[in-house]
């Protein structure tokens, strides 16, 4: 029996008062692809980190193909075949594929003799493991996909024999993503190893071969993937049953509330980024945008909801009788913008402030140049106990609360001021399962009484789940509309931008 | 308009007038492009300028060794350097505000110093013959001496400069090869784009940026004694005259390309240089004011910048100390 390609013992790891790693022990054996799940904060990513060298354990030991190491720094795990994609991809982007390949692999002080042979190499490796890029290709210019490939064939151009992936799929399509896999399939069938970090559960079931589950800094268990069930690592994964379905009843939609018609926005730089998008949300249901990341999702809800530009086109919103209001920017909508840091919080800011973010003039929190800090004060109170924010503190600044909580934070804000129609993107982009099943449960409650909701995410799954009606955008246009019943397959062909009469 | 038909006299002074005034701005050019293209901003290009003018007269004048003088002023150029570097890449401190700090510590140290050793108020008395660098006759002076005036032109601006100017101008080729031709040059420009990058592909960040921040200064030190020694003899308070932030200018409008940045300091020396002979001309009956002259390289930065040149992307780096991501 040969010996496990990595076996951590003991490893723990603080960074002040909070233990990112307890006591964690990890046997990863040679030639298989290892899952690693866990929520958001679990632990993960630091595990990996300590793994590539970029933090030190504070206690424990690595072993490496039956060697115990250590691993001072990157350049000491590559030396001893690990490699390493990360999640945010360390790729510079003017360079070209080539350039990013050979960088700290340059073979000698002048480039010309490495830059040949790693044209070689890139050659074989890109034959031998179906990862075909142009070598000469800007890399800046590259989709995501080819980008991630850019950085897989990085690490094996260092001779890598162990792989880390850190949630390698969140930005790609199924079809991408499952390029991939077979990608990695390929490189265990080579006799390399994989680990592989992820939060989604099917990609576990999908792909590998052993599964540990980690949950608040510690190692919870480890399963080989075909004894266990996807329930079972849920229920691992949180600590508690966890309903992966969302419990609702049908929708009963009402008027038109919203209507878009013929919206177009242009970009900057002259790129059209909607194409020519109508649609209509009714009140008491829920419409949700499908895609993946980048195709002009993000720009439809911020020229929606009065951040960015119209080119062309209208939005008109109703009052209740069904008579149309017109439209201004900010007005009668309730917006959770997608990236909660850059648009939705000051995060330097307390609780508090945040809670009257794009309100601060509304009478009932002051009048004139003044803020009534009283009813500032209970209002946020009052919305982080409606909406279990913990800690339910008002004084903490933003920054200091989990990212579950944030979005909370600004759920409340925006659904408290009752209006008929929400926008709402990436409800639970980067918040923990225990918070999804409660923000997806408030947003089926305001459903039910009657609002009219606009939800844009790319998570399928999510968009699955909460959606009456499905619109999947592709390159700026909508490609067609689905129920929510449709089949996964159905819904990524058009977020491709195959539409169905081309499919049949 | 026949004032404007230059003859062969005024177009051999131009000439070298733009060589000669160049050279200091094209060597803190390159030395800011350096620094720049590893992700650290030098606004402190003046002050290490002024610091090496002063060490290279000081040390001229107490040795009369012209490159025991040279050295003394890369010397001090590169102190001020690793002073920007220890605050900017190992503590990780504002670089603009570093920069400025360097600006302020030159110039108020080489007049203090300068009034201790000498007592002159800040200056220091005039180099002599032995230590100074302002180019002379060279192997060709007889034979092109021999041709005429057009020998003597040809001598006057190819081979009658300091040895500066040959520097400079050799550094650009020079920078251009290191910078795309080595490993050095690559992991620099990788280093100023995404540090990150080039830590995880085991590189020192640290390591590199101090490298670059050390040929900034030595590039500086060359700058300052360009002006100490070959075009003027010993130093002056404040000789620098902004030169440090024309050099900024030209790096940006030569989007940090080091061949681009030549032909924008070669311009801007060009504008100086013309500057006498524009004043008091009258254009369309309005007598040219000189502030305007002076004035133009920096309207020509925000005027080019605005619109004809494009977007000038600085290195994405440029600017943000590196912090391994929690």
């Amino acid at each position: 029996m040969t010996a496990p390609a990595i076996q951590l013992q003991g490893i723990s790891k603080s960074f002040g008062s909070v233990h990112a790693n307890r006591d964690i022990d990890l046997t990863v054996e040679k030639g298989t692809i290892h899952g690693i799940i866990g929520e958001n904060g679990a632990g993960k990513s630091t595990l990996m980190s300590i793994l590539y060298g970029f933090y030190q354990a504070d206690r424990g030991t690595i072993a490496v193909d039956g060697t115990q190491v250590t691993i001072r720094d990157s350049d000491a795990a590559i030396g001893l075949g690990i490699g390493m994609v990360h999640q945010h991809f360390m790729l510079v982007e003017p360079f070209t594929v080539l350039e990013n390949v050979m960088l700290g692999a340059e073979g000698g002080a002048l480039l010309n003799k490495g830059r040949a042979e790693a044209r070689q190499e890139l050659q074989r490796l890109e034959k031998e493991y179906e990862l075909n890029v142009d070598p000469d290709a800007i890399v800046g210019d590259l989709p995501v996909g080819l980008q991630q490939r850019v950085e897989i064939l990085k690490a094996l151009y260092r001779g890598a024999e162990i792989l880390i992936l850190d949630e390698p799929t969140g930005v790609l399509t199924p079809d991408e993503a499952d390029h991939l896999f077979r990608i990695l399939g390929q490189l265990r069938a080579q006799g390399k190893t994989v680990l592989l970090i992820t939060h989604k559960l099917r990609e576990i079931m999908a792909i590998t071969d052993d599964v540990s589950v980690m949950r608040q800094g510690q190692m919870v268990a480890t399963r080989h993937t075909a004894d266990t069930s996807v329930e079972e690592l849920a229920e691992l994964m949180v600590g508690r049953r966890v309903l992966l379905q969302v419990d609702k009843g049908a929708a009963t939609p009402g008027k038109v509330k919203l209507e878009v018609r013929n919206l177009e926005v242009v970009d900057d730089i002259g790129v059209r980024r909607v194409k020519d998008a109508s649609f209509q949300v009714r009140a008491g249901e829920i419409v949700g945008i499908a895609g993946v990341s980048g195709n002009g999702q993000s720009e439809l809800l911020e020229a929606i909801a009065g951040i960015g530009p119209i080119a062309s086109g209208e939005v008109e919103l109703f009052d209740i009788s069904g008579e149309p209001t017109g439209w201004r920017p900010r007005h009668g909508l309730g917006h959770v913008p997608e990236d909660r840091h850059r648009m939705g919080l000051v995060t330097k800011f307390t609780a508090r402030e945040n809670t009257i973010l794009g309100y601060q003039r509304d009478a009932e929190f002051g009048s004139g140049m003044f803020l009534d800090r009283k009813a500032v004060l209970e209002a946020s109170k009052a919305q982080m106990e409606r909406f279990d924010v913990r800690p339910p503190d008002p004084s903490l600044k933003a920054a200091n609360f989990s990212g579950g909580n944030q979005q909370k934070i600004v759920l409340a804000r925006e659904i408290e001021q009752d209006p008929d129609v929400l926008l709402i993107g990436q409800p639970t982009r980067g918040v923990d399962v225990g918070a999804i099943e409660s923000i997806h449960r408030r947003l089926i409650e305001l459903r039910d009484a009657g609002k009219a909701i606009l939800l844009v995410s790319v998570e399928l799954d999510e968009i699955r789940a909460l959606s009456d009606r499905i619109l999947v955008m592709f390159a700026g246009e909508i490609m067609g509309e689905v129920g929510p019943e449709a089949s996964e397959r159905e819904i990524g062909l058009l977020m491709s931008g195959v539409r169905a009469e081309d499919a049949a | 308009m026949g004032d404007f038909i230059p003859d062969l006299s005024t177009v051999v002074a131009l000439t070298d007038g733009t060589l000669r005034g160049a050279t200091p701005l094209l060597l803190a050019c390159l030395a800011g492009l350096y620094s720049e293209r590893s992700g650290v901003f030098d606004i402190g290009l003046e002050g290490k300028i002024l610091i090496a003018a002063f060490a290279g007269a000081t040390v001229g004048i107490l040795t009369g060794s012209a490159l025991i003088a040279v050295l003394a002023a890369i010397a001090a150029s590169t102190l001020f350097a690793l002073i920007h570097g220890v605050a900017c890449i190992t503590f990780r401190g504002n670089q603009i505000v570093s920069g400025v700090a360097i600006n302020f510590l030159a110039l108020g140290l080489a007049a203090v110093a300068g009034n201790a050793i000498f007592s002159m108020g800040g200056r220091t008395p005039q180099l002599p013959a032995s230590a100074r660098l302002n180019g002379g006759d060279s192997w060709f002076t007889p034979m092109l001496e021999g041709m005429g005036r057009y020998g003597q032109a040809v001598e006057d601006i190819a081979f009658d400069q300091s040895i500066f100017v040959y520097i400079a101008f050799a550094a650009v080729p020079f920078t251009w090869w290191v910078l795309y031709r080595t490993r050095f040059g690559m992991r620099l420009r990788a280093v100023g784009e995404n540090p990150a990058a080039v830590d995880t592909a085991g590189i020192s960040v640290t390591g590199l940026r101090y490298r670059a921040v050390i040929c900034a200064g030595v590039l500086c030190g060359l700058s300052g004694a360009t002006l100490s020694m070959a075009l003027n003899s010993g130093y002056i308070n404040n000789m620098g005259a902004g030169r440090g932030f024309i050099a900024l200018a030209a790096l940006i409008f030569a989007k940090w390309r080091p061949v681009q940045a030549m032909f924008a300091c070669l311009l801007f020396a060009f504008l100086n240089a013309s500057e006498s002979r524009l004043q008091g001309t009258e254009v369309l009956g309005f007598e040219i004011p000189v502030q305007l002259v002076q004035a133009m390289p920096y309207l020509l930065v925000v005027i080019l910048l605005a619109g004809f040149i494009g977007q000038a992307r600085a290195p994405k780096a440029g600017g943000v100390p590196y912090v391994k991501e929690r």
